[in-house]
């Protein structure tokens, strides 16, 4: 039997993102514990607030190398906001710090926007895919056209292969990666969690391939 | 208590919202402080339950536990206005604790002759606060969004209080909400135009004057982008 883990790192509202699986599956648990995610057939990485908070997190509960060997199985493992920042190699806020490095690339501030432009950016905002008919086969399948998502983030997603880039969105003039992964892993700079029925399609397709294999 | 009128329960109300497309749900016990009260946290706990929207809530908020306490309920956010006026650095702290993004400053601004003070307990208490130094210094905090109430205007239905809007947004780097007057689309787009990010309806929902659905429709045909659902 598949049992989904969402990793308690200690950052961030973690209640509506197990709300949003248990719509979808029974099997999920929240943990922080080595066992249950070691035994955990996919991943769910949530989190709010600063790369080096969740970076200090994970590797408090001595998770860093666990999540990576079980990535680099072929786990899935669905990141969300700064979960999904966290997948990358490297983030630049308050310092320099190492990310979990599953996908190359690095976390950088929003750049200088058109006059005007707020940050965090905070709200709602649609996805576009980076190329025609990608969304086949991942998890932004069955999605309306231009489907809106909740954003609240200041620092945003650089992979360093465009292949990556799963979906892209624009703020201030800006057009960012607000989807990246590959094979089994996704991450997701908006929380699909907090976006309605469009953000709960997501959930559910990830809930659906995780439990489909 | 004197002023207040019962409408309903935050429950059933938070699950009809979220069915008629709102975009974000504020969720405030607005004289929690004045009683010396917390916030019922079980209820902010099945507010939580009906949507998959973001929540912000708010009253009572005075200590770090406190926030803990409403995240854990399921909110996104905190409002913070009382405490916040007594002991400034307390917006500072929770800033460092959760982040800009789930930190909002309340303000309930009344008009007098040369501006607007800031007060508290649903414009029942002065703070002694002028309304342009007391936003410059929350935002020198590091404060993620203002929800701003104009307590002239509210349960009003004639619009926005559009100078204050625009004396806040003027100084604002970060994004407004507008709340107290909401009447119809027109006083919305108004609205949008005169600053604010985003807008706080109440009485016109909970009265059944108009529905989101409806507002957004209207606000669609006005050009303004809104979120279909």
């Amino acid at each position: 039997m598949s049992t989904m883990c969402i990793v308690d790192y200690g950052v961030g509202n973690i209640h509506s993102v197990m709300k949003a699986l248990k719509l979808y599956t029974d099997n999920v648990i929240l943990s922080e514990n080595i066992d249950n995610i070691s035994k955990a057939t996919a991943l769910v990485l949530p989190g709010q607030g600063s790369f080096a908070a969740g970076m200090d997190g994970l590797k408090k509960r001595g998770l860093i190398e666990l999540i990576q060997k079980k990535a680099a199985r072929g786990t899935p493992i669905l990141g969300i906001c700064l979960g999904a920042q966290l997948l990358l190699e490297i983030g630049y806020e308050f310092g320099t710090h190492e990310g979990l490095g599953i996908l190359p690339g690095k976390v950088v501030a929003f750049p200088e926007l058109q006059l005007g432009t707020k940050i965090p950016h905070m709200g709602w905002n649609s996805l576009t895919p980076a190329r025609p008919a990608l969304w086949e086969g991942t998890a932004l399948k069955s999605l309306t056209k231009d489907p809106e998502m909740y954003f609240i983030h200041s620092y945003i997603l650089q992979p360093s292969m465009r292949e990556h880039i799963i979906a892209k969105t624009t703020y201030g003039g800006l057009t960012f990666p607000s989807v990246i992964g590959k094979d089994h892993i996704l991450g997701c700079q908006f929380h699909p969690e907090k976006s309605s029925k469009e953000g709960l399609k997501i959930i559910e397709n990830f809930v659906l391939s995780v439990e489909g294999t | 208590m004197e002023g207040l009128r019962k409408i309903g329960s935050p429950v059933d109300l938070a699950k009809k919202y979220f069915n008629h497309g709102a975009d974000e749900l504020i969720y405030m016990d607005i004289v929690a402080s004045l009683y010396n009260r917390s916030l019922d946290y079980d209820l902010v706990n099945s507010v939580a339950n009906e949507l998959c929207i973001p929540l912000t809530v708010g009253g009572g908020i005075r200590s770090i536990d406190d926030i803990n306490k409403a995240l854990h309920g399921g909110a996104d956010k905190v409002a913070i206005n009382t405490y916040a006026t007594q002991h400034p650095e307390f917006l500072k702290e929770a800033v460092r604790h959760f982040g800009a993004q789930c930190i909002v400053l309340s303000i309930e601004a009344k008009q007098h002759n040369t501006g607007w003070e800031v007060f508290t307990e649903g414009g029942r208490e002065h703070s002694g606060r002028d309304i342009i130094e007391w936003t410059k210094e929350a935002l020198s905090y590091g404060i993620g969004e203002i929800l701003l109430t104009s307590v002239d205007y509210e349960g009003t239905k004639k619009g926005y209080d559009l100078p204050l809007l625009s004396t806040i947004a003027s100084i604002a780097t970060v994004p407004i909400v507008i709340n107290g007057g909401a009447g119809n689309a027109k006083s919305i787009r108004n609205a949008l135009e005169g600053g604010a990010d985003a807008i706080a309806a109440a009485t016109i929902l909970h009265y059944d004057i108009t529905t989101i659905y409806d507002l957004k429709n209207e606000l669609a045909e006005y050009h303004i982008p809104v979120r279909k659902t």
